[in-house]
């Protein structure tokens, strides 16, 4: 076949495609409208701020820096103070009776030891029976803890500061900040592995794709043909969840769109590759459905960080969250629209995706055969 | 036809899924400009024969050779010059009749404008539809399209796999004649076929049964293959004559054709006057009347049906 016919191939099977995709009606709102309900949905269920945290208060000998401290945990909303003791050593009942979320230890003297410019001394002891929540709420607690310290340092010079735990790029911790990027990547391997897997499998079950066998179309044409379409459906659906986390919940974008278009790019592609391997491995939609959502939405969303941390799983779990691309993309996307990363700051996990998307195109193109099985 | 010789050329050709030995030493050729049939029952192997004349599916044993090129080795030679039609309906039943037909001219290197001379007589009598989706059409009006499909590339060999399964008879009828047209143009046509009497239609044809191949001979000629001779046989109530005909010590085969049975015996050189009378004491005893017998010519199906039954056994 001559060039030109085969770049003519090529534009007719992506046209096909794409009236495949605008024809069937309701699954195209549907993947149109997903990035929007996710975002919401997901923004306002699964966000881990915690509110109305019991705040216990171990002040030995108030003053008048102490009494500043504790109006200020008072004064932040989030917090209610249950119990203001003279001693520490009634905390540990209060915990394990379960009537404090968080206690904060203040060292007598505290006043005179700023005026020193000796290091305050405040602890902050938290319940992290549930260790998520308790994160957060060690957080928060450091959080004022810190606003306070700042203020300081603005009125009176020379006051000597323990390490700033301020919460970098998320002051307010907002945890829908951290879902967005999670989101995208859950809605890209939705789109792209998915769809690919289900639009390969219904050729296989229709009997097209034995035509398209015998064509003279390479499989390679016929992947990239399938891919293009999709492609452009998943930087649609980017800018719908974006937008859509922008709107509702105010979460910023600092970085380069065009980056984060691109590392989308990326990853679709991998999730294109992996709902190719499911397709040629499957003999049905349904099949094809079910190992979809087993091999990437479960990991996408379990072991990718986008819910919980990549830190806090078990070591084993650990481990396997490297082959996960969703783990990758979505330091990828936290960095871009949270920190304003460029691409050097992301170099490892760009490097990954791409070795990932070679590795799984290749393999996916191996095992999308010339002939039937 | 570009290539001398047989356009199909297929040597003791096997394939086996599993347990199931679809094609057991497959031998046969394909002459030029032929309409070839391939006849048999479902299961039988036919389509795994097509698959790999199509390059779709590797033989295990054997070689075959389509247009002279190697199914195995030259692939992409054979794939730009065959028109396959798979068993199932292969169309897209959101795209119309004309965006199907104009996807697979692309995708065959040509364009629907360059093949329309050779389906215009099959495209003409869809075109009124060409905006209706393929999957709102009637059965034939789809087989019409998928053949147009297939032939928009200007094959040189056609391979149809059960074209008219699930089509009504009139469109049967309709299809058969549009291969019989191109046929007589040149083009060489290897389609299979569940139904005698399209079988009829073809210029040979092969017996295919249980993955082996029983005949191959003009459908004219295959009834003379039939072993022994073969009787029309009539009688009231017709069901029962069935039963009683078989349990007839030397019935070799009692098989319901119309309104008639088709009965052979096992003993030669029997006088039909002397069979006739020992088959109308057997059954008038067993409660038949009206009991009638002719010898006839026996056709494809009964010779089908007898070799098959040899297979069976």
């Amino acid at each position: 076949m001559k060039l030109a016919n085969r770049v003519a191939a090529l534009r007719a099977f992506v046209v096909k495609e794409t009236r495949h995709i605008l024809r069937d009606r309701q699954t195209l709102i549907i993947l149109l409208l997903m990035p929007l309900a996710q975002v919401v949905l997901f923004g306002f269920a699964l966000r881990t701020d915690v509110n109305d945290i019991r705040l216990a208060i171990v002040d030995a000998a108030p003053d008048e820096e102490s009494l500043a401290l504790r109006a200020r945990f008072s004064g932040s909303g989030r917090f209610t103070t249950v119990a203001t003791l003279r001693n520490p050593d009634q905390l540990e009942t209060r915990f394990r009776r379960g009537e404090a979320d968080v206690a904060v230890v203040i060292a007598p003297g505290l006043a005179s030891d700023l005026a020193a410019g000796v290091p305050a001394r405040v602890q902050i002891i938290t319940d992290a029976s549930n260790p998520n929540t308790g994160t957060t709420m060690q957080a928060y607690a450091s959080t004022v803890v810190a606003a306070w310290q700042g203020d300081l340092r603005g009125a009176r010079a020379g006051v000597r500061i323990k390490p700033d735990i301020r919460m970098q790029f998320n002051p307010t911790l907002e945890s829908v900040n951290l879902f967005v990027p999670g989101l995208i990547a859950l809605v890209l391997t939705m789109v792209s592995a998915l769809m690919t897997a289900i639009s390969l499998s219904r050729e296989m079950e229709r009997g097209t794709l034995e035509v398209l066998l015998v064509s003279p179309l390479r499989p390679w044409q016929i992947i990239l043909g399938k891919v293009l379409p999709y492609l452009f459906l998943a930087f649609a659906n980017v800018l719908t969840a974006l937008l859509a986390a922008w709107v509702v919940f105010r979460v910023p974008f600092r970085g380069s769109l065009v980056l984060l278009l691109a590392a989308s790019t990326l990853y679709t592609l991998v999730g294109l590759g992996i709902g190719v391997l499911i397709a040629a491995r499957t003999s049905s939609q349904r099949t094809a459905m079910i190992g979809t959502m087993l091999g990437t939405m479960l990991p996408s969303t379990l072991l990718s960080g986008m819910i919980f941390p990549v830190a806090s799983l078990p070591a084993p779990l650990q481990l396997l969250s490297n082959i996960v691309p969703a783990r990758w993309f979505i330091v990828v996307v936290r960095g871009i629209m949270l920190k304003g990363a460029g691409v050097t700051h992301l170099t490892t996990e760009l490097l990954v995706l791409t070795g990932m998307m070679l590795f799984l195109l290749v393999v996916a193109t191996r095992s999308f055969r010339e002939r039937l099985a | 036809m570009s290539e001398p010789g047989s356009p199909v050329v297929v040597r003791a050709l096997s394939k086996t899924f599993g347990k199931t030995r679809a094609l057991d030493n497959v031998s046969f050729e394909v002459r030029p400009g032929e309409l070839f049939g391939l006849v048999g029952p479902d299961g039988g192997g036919k389509t795994t024969l097509f698959r790999i004349l199509a390059t779709l599916m590797l033989p295990d044993e054997g070689s075959a050779t389509v247009l002279g090129r190697d199914v195995v080795k030259e692939l992409w030679e054979i794939r730009a010059r065959v028109g396959y039609m798979p068993g199932r309906f292969s169309l897209y039943p959101d795209l119309t009749v004309e965006e199907n037909l104009t996807f697979f001219a692309s995708v065959f290197g040509t364009t629907r404008e360059a093949g329309y001379e050779l389906i215009a007589p099959i495209y003409r009598q869809i075109e009124p539809f060409k905006d209706r989706k393929a999957g709102a059409l009637s059965g034939g009006m789809k087989q019409k399209l998928a053949l147009s499909c297939a032939l928009v590339h200007r094959p040189e060999i056609l391979l149809l796999d059960e074209p008219t399964t699930g089509v009504d008879a009139v469109s049967r009828r309709e299809f058969w004649d549009l291969l019989g047209a191109l046929q007589t143009s040149g083009l060489t046509v290897v389609v299979s076929t569940p139904y005698m009497d399209e079988a009829l239609r073809c210029q040979r044809v092969a017996l295919v049964q249980k993955g082996r191949l029983l005949a191959i001979d003009a459908p004219g000629e295959v009834g003379g293959r039939f072993p022994g001779d073969l009787y029309a046989v009539r009688g009231t109530p017709r069901h029962a004559l069935i039963g009683v005909l078989r349990e007839f010590p030397h019935a070799v085969s009692v098989q319901p054709f119309g309104d008639t049975l088709h009965y052979s015996d096992a003993r030669t050189g029997l006088g039909v006057a002397e069979l006739t009378a020992e088959l109308a004491t057997w059954t008038s005893a067993r409660g038949i009347h009206d009991f009638d017998m002719q010898p006839i010519e026996p056709g494809i199906e009964d010779t089908f049906m007898a070799l098959m039954g040899g297979v069976a056994e």
